[in-house]
């Protein structure tokens, strides 16, 4: 079968981007991590009214400006420039993490390198390898009201990211509550994991393949919407 | 603009002059948005200030901001939140010419904000169960566990906002204020440099970010300046 995976990697990355953006309510204070979560904005529109959080110290943020008006004091979390929405507000980095840390932020949509079955989240180190960033992810993972997670289901070369136990650090002891790939939509209740949809170009066989864990198939399965 | 009546107003030389070998610096920025580049240029340019402990939440970006002063070898060790992205800290931690302390970017926030308002330490949430809990006291409340973090203090603070008062009121700009309002009033020392310096009386009170009295000196930025959006040396493009 040719499976998407074989096809083009930004056409996945936007695939989960705009299943995402579907999950963000109007009204809803939402903060977007580095890679994939950094797209969802192409696929919320005007009217959406989601409010963007950039630890960095800004709420409202807006799309990239044209080359001409880039001003690089004014930059998101991952140090592109970025615009002032209506009603945007700037801030320091203790008033921003004050606002993350105290429950003000709706969702926080981030990539991980691994999801253990009951929904832990390993995104930001593998061992082995030098640990010498770690950013906003640890503060984000304690205090956001919602974690989504967006990420490929599996790696490049199709091991699994959903596993029973991580064997990448943990972000800390708080889990996901929602886990959105280019394969499946998964929700987390109660330790569990529950296939709620399922791409229309995969199978529950692939998704089983590419799924190291444990999960109950929703008696409501859905096909991914993505449309 | 009279700069004359700016008793706070020294030159960049001056107050890097004040900076000695081994001393402990917070230094503002993300990346390199905020960052007091004529200060870090001159002690680049410095033999007398090495060995320092920078404490900022990234050591700039490659040769840019305190990126130089690894590349000028300036820096003992760097405590913050990302250093991954300066392939030179990456290169000089794996050749064991810096010591990296990591610590969450909203935890490194709230220990500066801490240690500037007179705070021992607090409890966060942020970290529990991480590789970055080791050794930290572990503290219930409320049936969740929270990690006690000790504030944070450096014996000089170099921070950059948009103006100055000759007051040394400061406002900044946009997202360049990141970690600056929290550094000018957690040190001993702090010096701020700023792209202008204005009347006092000119800014707004209600305007006015971080007020004079957490301001010692005023440097004036004259060696970059604002072109097509972004801060390049004057006379190098």
């Amino acid at each position: 079968m040719l499976s998407a995976a074989n096809i083009d990697p930004s056409f996945i990355k936007n695939r989960i981007a705009k299943r995402v953006a579907k999950e963000l309510h109007a009204g809803s204070v939402v903060n977007l991590g580095i890679g994939i979560p950094s797209l969802i904005p192409n696929f919320l529109d005007s009217k959406s009214q989601v409010y963007l959080q950039s630890e960095n110290g800004l709420l409202g943020m807006g799309p990239t400006p044209p080359k001409e008006q880039i001003d690089m004091d004014l930059i998101s979390a991952s140090k592109q420039p970025v615009t002032l929405g209506i009603g945007s507000s700037v801030f320091s980095s203790a008033d921003s993490f004050a606002m993350i840390r105290g429950g003000h932020i709706d969702i926080a949509v981030m990539g991980a390198l691994q999801i253990s079955e009951k929904g832990e989240i390993a995104n930001w180190s593998v061992p082995g390898k030098d640990i010498l960033g770690v950013g906003g992810a640890m503060d984000l993972v304690a205090s956001a009201q919602k974690i989504i997670i967006a990420m490929t289901h599996a790696t490049k070369d199709h091991v699994p990211k959903i596993i029973q136990r991580l064997t990448y650090p943990m972000s800390g002891i708080r889990t996901a509550d929602v886990i959105v790939t280019d394969k499946a939509v998964f929700k987390i209740k109660n330790d569990s994991f529950i296939l709620e949809e399922m791409a229309a170009d995969s199978s529950l066989d692939e998704i089983k393949r590419l799924t190291d864990a444990h999960f109950t198939v929703s008696k409501n399965l859905q096909t991914m919407l993505i449309d | 603009m009279k700069i004359g009546d700016c008793a706070k107003r020294i030159s960049a030389q001056d107050a890097v002059n004040m900076i000695q070998n081994g001393d402990r610096l917070l230094v503002g920025g993300f990346g390199i948005c905020g960052t007091p580049f004529t200060l870090i240029d001159v002690i680049a340019e410095s033999d007398h200030a090495r060995e320092l402990t920078i404490i900022s939440n990234n050591l700039g970006e490659t040769g840019k901001g305190l990126g130089k002063l690894l590349i000028s070898k300036h820096i003992k060790k760097a405590i913050g939140s990302y250093f991954t992205t300066n392939r030179d800290a990456v290169k000089a931690w794996n050749k064991g010419e810096l010591e990296i302390e990591l610590i969450p970017q909203g935890t490194l926030a709230e220990a500066i904000r801490a240690g500037g308002a007179g705070i021992a330490g607090f409890y966060t949430k942020t970290g529990v169960g991480t590789k970055l809990a080791e050794g930290k006291e572990e503290r219930e409340f409320d049936g969740e566990t929270y990690l006690f973090i000790r504030g944070i203090r450096a014996k000089i603070a170099l921070i950059k906002a948009d103006k100055a008062d000759t007051m040394g009121n400061l406002v900044y700009a946009k997202t360049a204020r990141n970690f600056n309002p929290m550094m000018a009033t957690a040190a001993d020392l702090v010096i701020a440099e700023v792209d202008d310096i204005v009347e006092a009386g000119m800014l707004d009170p209600e305007q006015i970010v971080t007020p004079h009295v957490y301001v010692d000196y005023i440097v004036q930025n004259d060696r970059y300046e604002k072109m097509g959006g972004e801060y390049v040396e004057r006379g190098k493009h």
